[in-house]
């Protein structure tokens, strides 16, 4: 068990010295964020009216949505990197743990999306966001981020493994992560859309995450009038999603990974 | 008798449609080095991957160091130290946080991997360069990393799958002191290469592959004596008809003539006493002579001679420094 432990934070350590070489590999848990906070609460915001309180304090959570589930490219991107060079292959004649790789990806990555986090959430208080709630409320609505942003970067990671190549899996991780994150009521309330996509906003586990930390942070949550069961119960559907992504796409991540660098 | 240290019987290997490993059967006894001969897609990375546990083979099975390479993988990976053709060293990091890395995947304590770190650096003349981005490194100087690589947990049994190819004559011939210095230390290496004087150099034993098989195989001496005699090299000052007459009674078969008639080449069965014998008969008749050479077949001849073609096709050396 402890080797095993050593194989991830080694394997993680060398993501963050790969990071620490290029620092605006990181541009888009950092740059990204501060950018998309101040242009949607100044460009949006002046254009959209929220009931019960301002732009900024309904834009916030809907940011962090926003930043992190497309930050999860990165995932895909970085262990799809990883299976194209000659290092995948040095790595496979050592006596590791196998999935050592893909845990010291995802953990490298849950730490790039506290990072995120932080900008984001610093950014929104530069710009007037103010949660309405007690601390260990507003840390609760953080966690529900993260935890999603965990079970989201094994979805990245099975990306990442089926992809041929890291400009593929940039691809295909926009494909899928862009309508994930706009479709949702991250960024404006849903109750204007028309019904296809309204139905799937509803649903959609961005949605509930948003609409949790909506109602951890004592921000306004339209979400909230409305009648589908995760908009209902938030807090209980982004767990429940975040916990069946990981319970599915961890054990497919290992499997895919299995199987690539297998011959 | 010790048994063998690595051992394989019947090997296989196809990728779709393409027959990469087609029933190889090899031992190499403790503390040897065997050379693994064979020009471009004969299949030696493939062997080597299956014998490294890289790649799971189709059909027969092999032990290194007493372990099946695919029941007990993480056996055979605690006893081995690989140098694949390919770079495996991550170009990101430094060479010192590379060599840490392996040590401490490989079990070493943090301080341990530290200390083989510079020890590695060191043997290897990478001081200077220790510090600094491998992406910087010149194609000899990864390579000597690379083979440093794979020795961090001085593993017994080393397999280096075409060290040099790519390498300028410099790097290679610093890359094989490199690799003599290893072989005093007594561990069983397997080398391929396709370059025949790089085999004749540093293996006691060479089995020649092609096309996923073994054609032969025995130690240098054993398959060059398999191709036959020596090849006799006369270069005269002028052309002159008489050599040929001279020469044709020590000569087995045709004598080639160089088209400007100086340079004569044919093969001779005997080697005692001929070059002396040869100057000899050519005084006799008057023909002046620049130069007479009988030399052993090269590995070459042995490669042209087993697959009727030659060996190293296509086989460049070039540096390949970022």
């Amino acid at each position: 068990m402890t080797r095993r432990l050593v194989d991830v934070a080694v394997l993680t350590g060398r993501n963050f010295i790969h990071i620490g070489r290029e620092p605006l590999r990181l541009s888009d848990v950092t740059i990204q964020p501060i950018l998309f906070t101040l242009l949607f609460v100044y460009v949006f915001g002046a254009g959209i009216s929220v009931p019960g309180g301002s732009y900024a304090d309904f834009a916030i959570a809907g940011l962090l949505a926003l930043n992190l589930t497309t930050s999860a490219i990165g995932t895909a991107v970085g262990l799809s990197a990883d299976l194209g060079s000659g290092v995948i292959d040095r790595l496979r004649t050592l006596p590791i743990w196998r999935p050592s790789v893909l845990v010291g990806r995802s953990l490298t990555d849950l730490l790039t999306a506290a990072l995120c986090t932080a900008f984001v959430a610093g950014t929104g208080v530069l710009v007037g966001w103010r949660p309405d709630a007690s601390a260990a409320s507003v840390i609760a609505g953080f966690a529900v981020f993260l935890l999603f942003s965990y079970g989201l970067s094994w979805v990245c990671a099975c990306l990442g493994l089926v992809s041929k190549d890291p400009e593929s899996a940039q691809g295909l991780g926009l494909v899928i992560l862009f309508p994930l994150a706009f479709v949702s009521n991250a960024l404006v309330p849903t109750t204007h859309m028309p019904a296809v996509l309204r139905t799937i906003a509803n649903w959609n586990p961005v949605s509930a995450v948003t609409a949790a930390a909506r109602d951890l942070f004592g921000n306004p949550n339209p979400s909230a009038a409305i009648h589908a069961w995760p908009m209902q119960h938030p807090v209980t559907a982004s767990v429940l999603w975040s916990v069946v992504l990981l319970v599915l796409f961890a054990p497919l991540a290992s499997r895919l990974y299995r199987r690539r660098t297998t011959d | 008798m010790t048994p063998p240290i690595i051992e394989a019987a019947d090997l296989a290997k196809r990728f779709g449609p393409t027959v990469a490993v087609d029933g190889i059967s090899l031992e190499v006894p403790a503390g040897a080095v065997l050379g693994v001969l064979g020009p471009n897609g004969a299949g030696k990375t493939t062997m080597v991957r299956i014998l490294t546990t890289l790649t799971i083979p189709d059909l027969g099975w092999a032990r290194v160091a007493g372990h099946d390479v695919v029941r007990d993988p993480q056996s055979v990976q605690r006893s081995i130290g690989v140098t694949a053709q390919a770079a495996t060293v991550d170009e990101v990091l430094t060479g010192r946080q590379n060599l840490v890395m392996i040590g401490r995947l490989s079990g070493l304590r943090r301080a341990a991997a530290r200390a083989r770190a510079v020890e590695l650096l060191d043997e290897f003349e990478l001081g200077d360069a220790a510090d600094r981005v491998v992406g910087g490194y010149s194609g000899g100087m990864r390579r000597r990393l690379d083979l440093a690589a794979g020795l961090v947990t001085r593993p017994p049994v080393l397999f280096l799958d075409e060290p040099t190819t790519g390498l300028d004559p410099t790097s290679r011939l610093r890359m094989w002191t490199v690799i003599r210095g290893l072989l005093r230390d007594g561990v069983t290496v397997l080398l391929t290469t396709q370059y025949l004087d790089e085999a004749d150099q540093l293996a006691d034993r060479i089995v020649v592959i092609d096309h996923g098989r073994v054609i032969a195989g025995g130690t240098s001496e054993e398959l060059k004596a398999e191709v036959g005699g020596a090849r006799l090299q006369v270069t005269l000052s002028r052309a002159d008809a008489a050599a040929r007459d001279a020469l044709s009674p020590f000569v087995s078969g045709p004598i080639r003539v160089s088209e400007d008639g100086l340079r004569l080449d044919a093969a001779v069965e005997s080697l005692s006493g001929l070059a002396t014998t040869v100057v000899r008969a050519l005084d006799e008749s008057r023909v002046t002579v620049d130069d007479v050479e009988v030399r052993r077949p090269s590995l070459d001849d042995v490669f042209f001679a087993l697959t009727g073609h030659a060996a190293e096709e296509g086989a460049v050396p070039e540096e390949v420094a970022a």
